[in-house]
C-alpha cells in the first residue's frame, strides 16, 4: 500500500514541472501541454487527498475538472490552429500585438 | 349649472388643440388646421359665455374647480385649480372673444405662409397659457401662465426666425421679460414664506389679517409690479415691445396689444387687496403708469413705421390702465383694458390689412391716399382711431375719462395733468397716422404688378365686428353723471375690485369730461393742421428744433443707453471672464487632468509587454506571494 503522501508529492513535482515547461518552452502548443500537466497534477492531488480523507468529494471534483478540461482543450487547440493559419507561427515571442 | 360647470375646460381645449397641431400639424391640411384652431378657441368662447351667463344670473356665485394637488413642499402647497369669478369672466371673454376673431383673421392673413400649422399651434398654445393665467386661483399656477404667454410671445415674435431682426427681437423680449420675472419670482417667494399659502384669495386677505406687515406688503407689491412692468411694457422695461412688431401682425394684435401685455394690469387688479394695502406701492404704480403714458406717447409722435406707432400707443395706453390701478380705481383700469383690447386689436388688424394690401410695406411715408382703395379698412380704422383718441361716446372716451376722473378725485392732480397731455398726444399721433396713410396723394406701389386691393372677408369681417365693439363698448361703463346705476361694468366687478371710491360733484365731473373732450379734439385739430392743412409744418418744426426732433426719433436713445449701461458691460465682462477664467482656469484644469492621466498611462505602459510569459511570471509571483502570506 503506497501512502497518500507519495501521491501528493508526485502531484507537486508534476505541477512544478508544468510551470518550468511553461516558462522554458516558446511555442504555444507545448505551453498548452504544460498547462494540461499542471491541471492533471491538481487532479492527482485531489484524488490522493480524497483517498486519505475517505471522502468522495475530491473524486467528484476530478470528474468535473476532466469535463471542463475537455471543453477547454477543444477551444484552446482551435485558437492555436487559427493563430497558426493567420500568422504562420505559434511562437509566443512573435505574438505580442497586445503590447501597450 | 349646465355648461357653466365645465368652465375648467376653457383653457384646456385650446391647449389640447395646440398639442395636436404641434405633433401632427405638418401632416394636416391647411384648411383643417385653420378650422381646428379657430373652432377650439370658439368652443372656449362659448363655454366662457355660458359661465358668464351663470355669473350674471340671479344668485350666481363664482365657480371654482380643483383639478389636482400639484406641489407639496414643507408647508407650501400649490394646486392646479381654476376660478371663474367676475374679474376672470371679463378677462376670459376678452381673450377668447378677441382671440377667436384674430384666429379667423389669421386664416387669411397667414394664408401664404409656409409654417401655417406652426403658427396656429403657437396661437392656440398662447390662448391656453393666457387662460391659465387669468383663471388660476393660485399664484404659482398663475406664474405658469405668466411664463407660458411669455414663451409664446417669444416664439411668435421670432416666428419668421430666418430674418435676423425677428430673431433678435424675440430674444430681446424674452430677456427683458426675464428681468421683470426675476422680481416677480422673488415676490412670490416672499408671499409663500410669509402667507404660507399660494392661494390668491389668501394673499389678498393677508395684509388685513396681519400675516404681512406694512413694510413687507410694500416690498412684495413693488416686486410683483416690477414683473408687471416687464410683461406690460412699462418704464423702464418697455423697450422690448416696439421691437416685438417684427412678429406677424395678428400676433401683435392679440399678444402685444389686446391680451398678454395687459396681464400686468390684470395681476394688479387680481391682487388689489395687496396693492390697496400699500399707499407707497399704489403711488409707484400710478406714477410709473403716468410717466409711461406720456413718455411713450411722445415717441409715437414721430415714428414712421405704422406698427411702431401702434406699439408705442399700446405702451402709453397700458400706462393709463396702471394710473387707474394706482389711484385705486381698479374697475376703471379694467374697463380701459377691455375697451383697449377692442380698439387696439382693431387698429392692429386694420394696419395688417393695409400692410397686406400693399404687399408688406409698413413705412407710412410710402403710403397715402388709401382711403378709396380700402373701402372697408378705412372706416373701421377711423372708428378705432376715434375711439382711442377719446372722441365722445366711443368706447375709449368713457374708459379714459373714468381713469382720469378717478385720478382727479383722488387728489393726484399732476398725474391727471400728465394723463390729459397724453390724451392730446394720443389724438395727434393717431390722426397723423390716418392722414399719412389714408389721405394725401397716392404713391406708386413699390411692389410692381401687385395691385392694391381690399382684404378677403375672413379679414374684414373680424374688423367690422371689432369696430362695432370699439364704438359701443363704452356704454357698459357710463360715468356717474348718468346715474348711480349707469356704471354696469363697475358694479359687475364691485364684489372683487371694491366700489368706485370717488364722490365728485356733478358739475366737477362734467367739467372733467369737457376737459377730456377738448384735449382729444385739440390733438385731432393739431394733426389736421400739421398733416392736412399745411403738410410742411412737421418738416419746419423738425428743422426749427433739430435737437428735440432727433431725441424723439432716436426714442430718447434709451435702447442705446441700456446697451451702454447693461448690455455692453455684460458682454464685455463675459468676454473677459471667458478669456481669463474659462480659457485659463477651467480649460487649464481639464487639460492638466487629461495630461496627468496620459502621463500615468505612459508610465504604466512598460508593464504591458504583450508577451504571455511576462504575464504568466507576474501571475506566478502573485501566487507565490499569496501562498507565502497564507503559510506565514
Amino acid at each position: 500500500m503506497i501512502p497518500p503522501a507519495a501521491f501528493v508529492i508526485l502531484a507537486a513535482l508534476l505541477f512544478i514541472l508544468g510551470i518550468i515547461a511553461f516558462f522554458v518552452k516558446k511555442d504555444l502548443l507545448t505551453q498548452f501541454m504544460a498547462v494540461e500537466v499542471m491541471l492533471n497534477a491538481g487532479n492527482l492531488a485531489f484524488l490522493a487527498l480524497a483517498k486519505a480523507l475517505g471522502k468522495a468529494d475530491g473524486q467528484m471534483v476530478v470528474l468535473f475538472v476532466i469535463t471542463v478540461a475537455a471543453a477547454e482543450a477543444v477551444i484552446g487547440l482551435a485558437i492555436i490552429v487559427l493563430v497558426f493559419r493567420q500568422r504562420r507561427s505559434i511562437r509566443t515571442d512573435d505574438l505580442k500585438d497586445l503590447r501597450g | 349649472m349646465g355648461m357653466a360647470g365645465l368652465f375648467w375646460l376653457v383653457p384646456l381645449v385650446p391647449g389640447a388643440s395646440a398639442f395636436v397641431l404641434l405633433l401632427f400639424g405638418r401632416r394636416l391640411s391647411r384648411r383643417w388646421v385653420a378650422w381646428q384652431a379657430s373652432a377650439a378657441v370658439f368652443f372656449s368662447f362659448v363655454l366662457t359665455t355660458a359661465a358668464f351667463a351663470h355669473l350674471g344670473a340671479a344668485g350666481g356665485a363664482g365657480l371654482s374647480k380643483t383639478l389636482l394637488k400639484w406641489i407639496v413642499s414643507g408647508s407650501v402647497e400649490a394646486w392646479i385649480s381654476f376660478t371663474f369669478d367676475e374679474l376672470t369672466a371679463v378677462m376670459a371673454l376678452v381673450v377668447t372673444g378677441v382671440g377667436f376673431l384674430i384666429h379667423v383673421y389669421s386664416t387669411a392673413y397667414m394664408a401664404e405662409d409656409r409654417a401655417y400649422s406652426r403658427y396656429f399651434a403657437f396661437l392656440n398654445l398662447f390662448t391656453f397659457f393666457m387662460l391659465v393665467l387669468v383663471m388660476a386661483s393660485d399664484i404659482v399656477l398663475m406664474f405658469v401662465g405668466w411664463e407660458g404667454v411669455g414663451l409664446c410671445s417669444y416664439l411668435l415674435i421670432g416666428f419668421w426666425f430666418d430674418r435676423p431682426a425677428a430673431a433678435k427681437a424675440g430674444m430681446k423680449a424674452f430677456i427683458v421679460n426675464r428681468i421683470g420675472d426675476a422680481a416677480f419670482i422673488i415676490g412670490i417667494l416672499f408671499l409663500l414664506a410669509n402667507v404660507g399659502s399660494s392661494s390668491l384669495a389668501a394673499i389678498n386677505a393677508a395684509p388685513a389679517s396681519g400675516l404681512l406687515g406694512p413694510g413687507l406688503v410694500t416690498l412684495v407689491a413693488i416686486l410683483l409690479f416690477v414683473g408687471a412692468t416687464g410683461k406690460s411694457a412699462q418704464v423702464p422695461l418697455y423697450v422690448w415691445l416696439p421691437d416685438a412688431m417684427e412678429g406677424p401682425t395678428p400676433v401683435s394684435a392679440l399678444i402685444h396689444a389686446a391680451t398678454m401685455v395687459t396681464a400686468g394690469v390684470y395681476m394688479v387688479c387680481r391682487l388689489n387687496g395687496l396693492f390697496a394695502a400699500s399707499v407707497t406701492a399704489s403711488t409707484v404704480v400710478a406714477w410709473v403708469g403716468a410717466i409711461t403714458a406720456v413718455f411713450a406717447a411722445t415717441m409715437a409722435l414721430v415714428q414712421n413705421d405704422i406698427k411702431r406707432v401702434l406699439a408705442y400707443s399700446t405702451i402709453s395706453q397700458i400706462g393709463y390702465m396702471f394710473i387707474g390701478c394706482g389711484v385705486g380705481a381698479y374697475a376703471a383700469g379694467m374697463f380701459h383694458l377691455v375697451t383697449h383690447a377692442f380698439f387696439k386689436s382693431l387698429l392692429f388688424l386694420a394696419a395688417g390689412s393695409v400692410i397686406h394690401a400693399l404687399g408688406g410695406i409698413q413705412d407710412m411715408r410710402q403710403m397715402g391716399g388709401l382711403r378709396k382703395r380700402l373701402p372697408v379698412t378705412f372706416p373701421v380704422f377711423l372708428v378705432g382711431a376715434l375711439a382711442i383718441s377719446g372722441i365722445p361716446f366711443l368706447s375709449g372716451f368713457f374708459s379714459k375719462d373714468a381713469i382720469l376722473t378717478s385720478a382727479f378725485a383722488g387728489g393726484h392732480y399732476v398725474i391727471y395733468g400728465l394723463g390729459l397731455a397724453g390724451a392730446v398726444m394720443t389724438a395727434f399721433y393717431m390722426f397723423r397716422l390716418i392722414y399719412l396713410t389714408f389721405y394725401g396723394e397716392e404713391k406708386a406701389p413699390l411692389t410692381p404688378g401687385y395691385p392694391v386691393h381690399e382684404s378677403p372677408w375672413a379679414m374684414t369681417v373680424p374688423l367690422v365686428i371689432l369696430a362695432v365693439f370699439s364704438a359701443l363698448a363704452g356704454f357698459i361703463g357710463l360715468p356717474v353723471l348718468f346715474g348711480r346705476r349707469a356704471d354696469v361694468f363697475g358694479r359687475f366687478l364691485e364684489g372683487i375690485l371694491g366700489p368706485a371710491a370717488h364722490h365728485l360733484a356733478h358739475s366737477t365731473e362734467a367739467a372733467l369730461i369737457l376737459a377730456a373732450t377738448i384735449s382729444a379734439l385739440a390733438g385731432l385739430g393739431l394733426a389736421f393742421l400739421f398733416y392736412r392743412r399745411s403738410p410742411d409744418t412737421p418738416a419746419r418744426l423738425a428743422h426749427r428744433f433739430p435737437g428735440a426732433y432727433r431725441l424723439l426719433l432716436g426714442k430718447y436713445y434709451i435702447d442705446e443707453a441700456y446697451d451702454a449701461a447693461v448690455v455692453r458691460p455684460l458682454v464685455g465682462g463675459a468676454g473677459w471672464v471667458y478669456e481669463h477664467f474659462d480659457l485659463k482656469v477651467i480649460d487649464g484644469t481639464l487639460n492638466g487632468a487629461a495630461a496627468a492621466a496620459g502621463l500615468a498611462g505612459k508610465g504604466l505602459n512598460i508593464l504591458q509587454s504583450g508577451l504571455v510569459r511576462d504575464y504568466a511570471l507576474a501571475f506566478l509571483m502573485g501566487a507565490i506571494l499569496f501562498l507565502g502570506f497564507l503559510l506565514l
